[in-house]
């Protein structure tokens, strides 16, 4: 009955529809789960803006070594990453690219904004090829401060984007 | 007393008067700080021997000859600068707004790699175009002739003070803009009366 | 048709069997920037860079700040390179303000400056190493940095971001004890670097890969106004340590390495032994350095040029010369601030170098030229 019911040009519905019912019937065990899964993929897109990407570089040295936490894994196409770490000032060119980079990434996918120009423009407030920070063009989770944001900060704003999943509700990509 | 960053206000007056008995040999280059302006004035008097009243000499410091030059006389200077005095290479170009003289100036810092006795000269060379109230970029009378035929590295450096100030270089192969966005619409940023926001 | 589009947007026609590519700029190996490559089959037969993504106008800043908050932001463009990206333009303005800087002052800033030197290039060998796929070359470097990270932090209190020299000298004295632990640091590091030899510059994949590729004459480096490690793999002996000398550059030993094949591989290894050539410059700065002694001259609040002048002061900078060209109106602002940096005049080699290249020999060529898109945008 089952193989009736799903054909290639619905599988997806019925996915999602599988999961919707999954998730009313056994509610939070099982976001917890799916979130938990999450937390450790978070895969940065290798889109570098501005000179933060210095700090990002260093974060993945050998000091710092941000990847046995797991996460900000240097390599990947951007339709494997869920997360993007904007590092830096964001210009007027550079917007348009950002926001097609942001959409061509699969769902979940998270933003962190990395120093004080991706904040609020930072140093270059008053420049006139900078946006004035980078709400207006994604949806930021984590703001890391800094001009730049030392490595350790950079990975604070990591955890605290796992912590923040880790609240989320799940449903709401499943 | 040798560096660069001790040439004192002093040493440049005392460098300026023409009166100076006309053109060392260029054999050396600066060896004390007494004889500094020397070799310097050497190269000035060559270019003022060559072109008479068309430029004028604006300074002579250590290790900078600047001379100004009308637009029209530009490449013809520029090409005996290659050819006569051995500077190879364009190390800079800066355009500086002067809203009040109606004019722009563009500023070429020509330098020399083969040769070695000018390993530390730098010719400034500057000229200027005519300034337009509503500048409509490439359409205008702001002008000037490319030096990208004479000097080949001028070539990212005009088309960097094109997008900037306006600055159209007839006779450049590719006046695109370089730097600023596609869809730059606004006055060229580095002219005076574009101003940025809350200043 | 394409006469009324703004320049930037003109279409361009290709043959059917030319594809065009756009490299970037989220791209690994490309950096801030987008370099256009038009591709026959596996060949690159035309390229143009596409820079300007992190164009910030630093030019159009400095007209509406004064001579000591212009710092902070004139460093941004190379923060890792950072005692160099200001040296020209603290120079230029103690001569338009006309300061005496103290000698022990100049002894820092050359320390100051060679060790970001090093710091630089390091950053650049390990992108250099992921762009060739060398994840090695990534790690050691990269770790290696931060030994000179941590002197510079002694020194100035900031990993990167110094904004250490000032017109006038420099921010604050070397701390105490800092001679001895700073020939410590630069000796395991000179230790360290030389091991590089063994595992990246005698590797055969790597010699493979960058030997013969891009080859740039003596001539064509001069024609095109390169500079720093591009004109020095060319052959052109040419570093403004020794023929235009700074500061104190006069009294030290400075012996530049040149190469003569001008490809690829002698690009790349230029800079590391600019940075065997940096230790040693160090070195000496710490032996002659007077002990004690003022490094600042106070600057009366709001410094004024005087009149109309001009002036353009320029410095070897990890990517070759960096020069200042500030135009003074007597007023407490720069008239015009134009930052002429290497990356900037590099940029001119790379569609030339491309030309009949591989495609997969475009990372390689493009990082050796040295280059870093944020100084070149400004």
């Amino acid at each position: 009955m089952l193989k009736d019911l799903v054909t290639p040009e619905n599988a997806n519905v019925f996915i999602g529809k599988l999961g919707d019912i999954l998730e009313k019937a056994i509610d939070k065990p099982l976001g917890y789960a799916i979130n938990w899964g999450r937390i450790w993929s978070l895969w940065p897109v290798h889109i570098e803006t501005a000179c933060c990407s210095v700090e990002f570089g260093a974060a993945s040295s050998p000091r710092y070594d941000v990847e046995r936490f797991g996460i900000i894994e240097a390599f990947g196409s951007l339709r494997q990453c869920d997360l993007i770490v904007v590092q830096g000032t964001i210009t007027r060119k550079m917007a348009p690219r950002l926001r097609l980079v942001y959409d061509q990434m699969p769902e979940p996918k998270y933003v962190i904004a990395m120093g004080a120009c991706a904040i609020t423009g930072g140093l270059y407030f008053d420049s006139y090829n900078v946006l004035p920070g980078i709400d207006g063009v994604l949806p930021v989770d984590v703001y890391v401060p800094g001009c730049p944001p030392r490595p350790e900060t950079l990975i604070q704003g990591c955890i605290l984007l796992q912590e923040k999943i880790k609240r989320m509700k799940a449903r709401k990509f499943v | 007393m040798s560096s660069d960053t001790e040439t004192k206000p002093a040493a440049k007056p005392a460098a300026k008067p023409a009166a100076k008995p006309a053109a060392k040999p260029a054999a050396k280059p600066a060896a004390k700080p007494a004889e500094l302006p020397a070799f310097e004035k050497s190269i000035s008097d060559k270019i003022v021997e060559k072109f008479g009243d068309k430029i004028e000499v604006e300074f002579v410091k250590e290790n900078r000859v600047g001379i100004k030059v009308n637009r029209d006389d530009i490449h013809d200077v520029a090409e005996f600068i290659r050819d006569g005095l051995n500077y190879d290479h364009v190390e800079s170009v800066s355009g500086v707004d002067y809203p009040q003289d109606k004019e722009i100036e563009v500023v070429y810092h020509i330098g020399s790699y083969s040769d070695s006795s000018l390993a530390k000269q730098l010719l400034v060379l500057a000229t200027r175009a005519q300034r337009e109230e509503n500048p409509i970029p490439g359409k205008d009378a702001t002008k000037l002739p490319t030096l990208r035929d004479i000097f080949y590295s001028v070539e990212f450096h005009e088309r960097e003070v094109f997008e900037m100030f306006g600055v159209y270089f007839t006779g450049h192969p590719d006046n695109r803009r370089l730097l600023l966005p596609e869809d730059w619409a606004d006055l060229p940023p580095l002219r005076k009366d574009f101003a940025i926001k809350g200043r | 048709m394409t006469a009324e589009l703004p320049p930037g947007l003109a279409i361009q026609k290709v043959d059917e069997r030319i594809m065009t590519l756009n490299v970037g700029p989220q791209h690994p190996g490309s950096g801030h920037m987008r370099i256009i490559v038009q591709i026959d089959g596996d060949y690159i037969v035309a390229c143009d860079p596409d820079p300007g993504y992190v164009h910030r106008g630093e030019e159009k800043m400095a007209e509406y700040r004064n001579y000591i908050t212009n710092i902070p932001h004139l460093e941004r463009p190379v923060i890792h390179d950072s005692c160099n990206a200001l040296y020209p333009y603290v120079l230029g303005v103690e001569e338009l303000l006309g300061i005496e800087v103290p000698e022990r002052a100049k002894y820092v800033r050359v320390i100051c400056s060679e060790l970001n030197r090093c710091i630089y290039i390091m950053y650049w060998l390990a992108i250099y190493g992921i762009f060739l796929g060398h994840s090695t070359m990534f790690m050691w470097p990269a770790g290696d940095r931060e030994l000179l990270i941590d002197l510079m932090e002694k020194i100035s209190g900031a990993r990167v971001t110094h904004a250490h020299f000032v017109p006038g000298g420099v921010r604050n004295d070397l701390p105490p004890n800092f001679e001895e632990v700073c020939l410590r640091q630069v000796n395991y590091f000179e230790k360290r670097i030389r091991e590089y030899a063994a595992v990246f510059y005698d590797n055969p994949i790597l010699i493979s890969r960058t030997q013969d590729t891009g080859v740039l004459s003596r001539e064509d480096a001069i024609r095109l106004g390169t500079t720093g490690s591009v004109l020095r793999a060319s052959g052109v002996s040419y570093d403004l340590r020794q023929k235009e000398p700074y500061d104190v550059y006069e009294e030290l030993d400075v012996h530049s390495p040149v190469m003569k094949e001008g490809d690829s591989y002698a690009r790349s290894k230029i800079p590391w032994l600019d940075m065997l050539e940096s230790c040693n410059i160090i070195k000496q700065a710490l032996q002659k350095m007077p002990k004690s002694g003022s490094v600042r001259v106070k600057l009366k609040p709001n410094p004024k040029g005087k009149g109309l002048d001009s002036v353009y002061k320029r410095v070897e900078s990890g990517r070759g010369s960096l020069g200042c060209h500030i135009v003074s109106d007597g007023k407490v602002e720069p008239y015009r601030l134009k930052l002429s940096v290497g990356s900037f005049r590099n940029l001119i080699a790379l569609p030339y170098l491309l030309k009949g290249e591989k495609l997969g020999n475009m990372p390689s060529v493009y990082w050796s030229l040295n280059y870093w898109p944020v100084e070149a945008d400004r």
